[in-house]
């Protein structure tokens, strides 16, 4: 029981140093950068944002607020990033983007749709990063 | 009167559309980071947070002159983009020169660096757009 335990524990231990820090941060980058180099393609077919990309975003968002939800769990707990007001400041903004880009390739049904959900799915792991900085500047 | 050859170009839709969501992304990166800075350490850099200031306004406004797409929207966005444009230039020369002027980083300083040198490019992509949609 121990021994299948140890893995679990130790990626428990890690994500309790920075809750946004972890297996669930790393998913949201790739997805992102993934759904970015989809939409890019897109955007350089001359095709619409597709089924997929909205999809995407869709499951996107799903998992940057699973995201904040754990951030707002661990705060909940007594933790505390570095910088709070920063901190706070991109997870809100974090959790808005995939919104902006869905409306935006709604309202551009043409290769620039595409070209709109790249641009905010390169941001998208910027921003997460920059939230684990914002976290970790103290404890660093 | 006749109105038909005079109607405005529309600097709102396909390219200009992503123009639009980068600098709306921009905004609202320089006006939470100089909201932020202003509301917690204002005595450190109030020049650099004041230009940081600047800099979102600037970005707001293009935004909204880019979106209206009138005569009007194409003569804000023209003002916005060349204030961004001399922005990013002389502030990245000046942090050059003379670095004490700007202790904390602003959106331009080192020509938008801290920003992958979009803040550098946007500027020029928004007066080429609004190059393409002029009135003939």
């Amino acid at each position: 029981m121990t021994e299948t335990a140890t893995p679990l524990a130790s990626m428990t231990s890690a994500a309790a140093g920075s809750p946004v820090d972890g297996v669930l941060a790393t998913a949201t980058i790739v997805l992102s950068l993934v759904l970015a180099g989809w939409a890019l393609v897109a955007a350089v077919r001359n095709r619409p944002p597709d089924r997929v990309q909205l999809a995407g975003l869709a499951v996107l968002e799903l998992a940057l607020l699973a995201l904040a939800v754990v951030a707002l769990v661990a705060l909940g707990g007594g933790e505390r990033p570095g910088e709070p007001g920063a901190f706070f400041g991109y997870l809100v903004t974090l959790v808005c983007l995939p919104p902006l880009a869905w409306v935006l390739a709604r309202m551009e049904p043409t290769r620039w749709g595409s070209a709109i959900v790249c641009a905010i799915c390169v941001v998208t792991p910027v921003v997460v990063v920059r939230l684990q900085q914002t976290w970790e500047v103290v404890g660093g | 009167m006749v109105e038909t050859e005079t109607h405005p170009p529309a600097t709102n839709t396909g390219p200009g559309r992503l123009l639009i969501a980068v600098y709306l992304l921009f905004a609202i990166a320089a006006t939470s980071r100089a909201g932020l800075q202003i509301a917690t350490r204002f005595a450190e850099a109030p020049v650099a947070y004041l230009l940081s200031a600047l800099a979102a306004l600037v970005y707001i406004v293009a935004a909204v002159g880019l979106a209206r797409a009138g005569h009007a929207g194409r003569w804000v966005a023209l003002a916005c983009c060349s204030v961004e444009l001399v922005g990013v230039v002389g502030v990245g020369l000046l942090s050059l020169a003379d670095p004490e002027l700007f202790p904390d980083e602003t959106v331009w300083s080192g020509f938008g660096s801290g920003y992958g040198y979009v803040p550098l490019v946007l500027p020029v992509l928004g007066l080429l757009w609004l190059w393409r949609t002029r009135t003939r």
